[in-house]
């Protein structure tokens, strides 16, 4: 191959050292379970890490335990960054191995995460009213929205979704950034998708609703993405997908979407996970 | 100081590290500095469109990764135009890497990617995941020899043939391989493995078997770098769960010339990097000048005749 003389810095990409990804060797603040399904871990983390934007993840290396020995990275979207206190943070249901293996950290402990990966939220200037719809564990995806839309002051409704009362974690957090909240829960029967449905009809009635926001349930993204075409409303959402790599080498982590009737595959890690909701296949 | 270059063929490389194709993309250089390495390999590419394989297309294996990706490809114009420029930014030997279903695509292909760009092409002629039943070329002597003699007629750019684990004896697949032509042999893909999910029953892969990586499969491949460098004079780069200098050591005694960092790039993007420090340190520790000293540097001399002779 042609001989190119060494990277200058400029030739870099931005960042620390001119590396924007890093291997961030964290320290754990606090690690504690919010109810007996999430967890939540706060971390200080070094300067790279605090350049994480909303929607976009880190690859944690979750630690070996007695009971758990995960191997491979576990992607997960970053739920807070608060670059003042040096931290970021995240929202977490430990379920498999990784994210069990994770909740056994303690304050002190260091966690290496890569990143910040991934392509995040986009925001329109232009837009003066988003609604963010989110269910579960995608709750914690859509909360830096809340955030993002604050600082370019966009309104928000948020309309969160879960089995019980006390999973809706977000909506605190929502509220203080002066989002409107409404909850639905399988536990109120407020939930099903026909009451969702009524309920962003309303919004899109009243002129509050510029562009769509989802995370976290199959269902509720094909319901937003009929109304977004049947409205004509642009819409984001953020996808999940078993990665290895997290960078864009492997190619494990694709997901299907419809560009002008072809049907391509798309990396979740370095393509999104953010995606063209119109584009986004049910999965 | 340890001298770390190493020759592989006509192919000289500052270093013997190197990535494992499919573990690597100029994505890497996001987090780490890929001027460090001793060359740069592509994922493999076939001449046409490929999707790849059904998800899920990885799992874990206890400490060891399965994976069945398909060799997604956008196809040799793509691989021209857009991938070979992307790394033209880089200042170590680009080896590209294809792979074909029939020895008379591959040439063809193997001629279309002998480009100035690229210093060495790497044959991908066992890939397990390429047809449903994990067939390769690399699983039978004849088919190798026939398939790398019609590639070492498509080009004079040193030729890399990667084998197969998946044999009863590799070192016969070698001893193929270097007689159809191959300047070096990349010793080994992965393991044909699969995983069953306990909780639904079903096959963890969605293409039910995949290849194994990681440290599960090192001592696998180990020994068939040790039988094919007993057995063949091309140079061998070894490829096989490589995570630590000592790894590094270990097949580098064992006969190979240069290695291959594949999964540990997916736990830890600077693994090479950080390999590369900590090989420097073991040779300057344990009085090693120059690594090539240590390529096949495994004490087995004084061992029984009949044992050496039974590792064939």
């Amino acid at each position: 191959m042609s001989q190119q003389p060494s990277l200058k810095p400029a030739d870099n990409p931005a960042g620390t050292e001119g590396f924007p990804i890093a291997e961030n060797i964290c320290s754990v603040v606090s690690n504690e379970a919010v109810n007996d399904r999430y967890s939540h871990m706060v971390l200080a983390a070094p300067p790279i890490a605090l350049t994480a934007r909303a929607g976009q993840f880190f690859h944690l290396l979750c630690p070996q335990t007695d009971r758990d020995q995960p191997y491979l990275r576990r992607p997960m979207s970053v739920y807070r960054v608060d670059r003042d206190a040096g931290r970021i943070e995240f929202l977490y249901k430990p379920v498999g191995a990784g994210t069990s293996a994770m909740a056994t950290l303690r304050a002190g402990d260091a966690f290496n995460v890569l990143g910040p990966l991934g392509k995040g939220f986009v925001l329109e200037p232009s837009w003066r009213q988003i609604v963010v719809l989110g269910r579960g564990v995608g709750l914690a995806t859509l909360a830096p929205l809340a955030e993002l839309a604050a600082s370019m002051s966009i309104g928000v409704t948020a309309i969160l979704s879960a089995e019980r009362r006390d999973y809706l974690m977000s909506g605190d957090l929502f509220e203080s950034m002066g989002a409107e909240v409404v909850t639905v829960t399988d536990q109120d029967g407020t939930s099903a998708v026909d009451n969702v449905e009524t309920v962003l009809l309303e919004l899109i009635r009243q002129g509050r609703a510029d562009a769509f926001f989802t995370c976290g349930s199959d269902r509720l993204m094909q319901l937003m993405k009929r109304l977004g075409a049947a409205h004509n409303i642009p819409g984001q959402v953020a996808l999940e997908q078993q990665m290895a790599c997290g960078i864009g080498m492997c190619f494990c982590c694709v997901r299907s979407f419809d560009v002008g009737g072809d049907v391509i595959h798309r990396r979740v890690c370095c393509e999104g996970p953010v995606f063209d909701m119109q584009e986004a296949l049910s999965w | 100081m340890v001298a770390l270059g190493v020759r592989v063929g006509a192919l000289a490389l500052a270093n013997p590290i190197m990535p494992a194709s499919g573990t690597f993309s100029p994505e890497m250089g996001q987090v780490t500095d890929l001027n460090l390495l001793g060359a740069l390999v592509t994922k493999s590419i076939t001449r046409e469109f490929r999707s790849g394989n059904p998800t899920p297309r990885v799992a874990e294996a206890g400490a060891g990764m399965l994976n069945s990706i398909g060799i997604p490809s956008k196809g040799l114009d793509y691989f021209l135009n857009e991938t070979i420029p992307a790394y033209r930014r880089y200042t170590p030997p680009l080896v590209a890497s294809i792979s074909a279903h029939s020895p008379d695509v591959f040439a063809a292909l193997c001629r279309d990617v002998s480009v100035r760009d690229v210093d060495a092409i790497e044959v991908n002629i066992s890939c397990p995941n390429l047809e449903a039943d994990g067939r390769a070329f690399a699983m039978h002597p004849d088919l190798t020899l026939q398939v790398m003699r019609e590639l070492r007629a498509a080009t004079h750019k040193p030729l890399w043939a990667k084998l197969t684990p998946n044999v009863g004896n590799i070192v016969e697949i070698a001893e193929a391989a270097e007689q159809g032509g191959a300047d070096a042999l990349v010793v080994a893909n992965a393991v044909l493995a699969m995983t069953i999910d306990t909780n639904t029953l079903r096959p963890t892969l969605g293409s039910i078997m995949g290849g194994l990586s990681g440290p599960p499969v090192k001592p696998i491949i180990l020994r068939m770098v040790y039988q094919c460098a007993r057995a063949v004079s091309v140079p061998i780069i070894g490829v096989g769960g490589i995570s630590t200098a000592e790894d590094v050591v270990q097949y580098m005694a064992a006969g190979a010339r240069a290695v291959q960092v594949g999964t540990a790039s997916f736990i830890r993007p600077n693994a090479m990097t950080d390999i590369l420090k900590d090989l420097s340190s073991w040779c300057d520790a344990h009085g090693y000048r120059d690594i090539n000293d240590l390529v096949g540097a495994v004490r087995d001399d004084d061992l029984d005749p009949d044992i050496l002779e039974a590792v064939r």
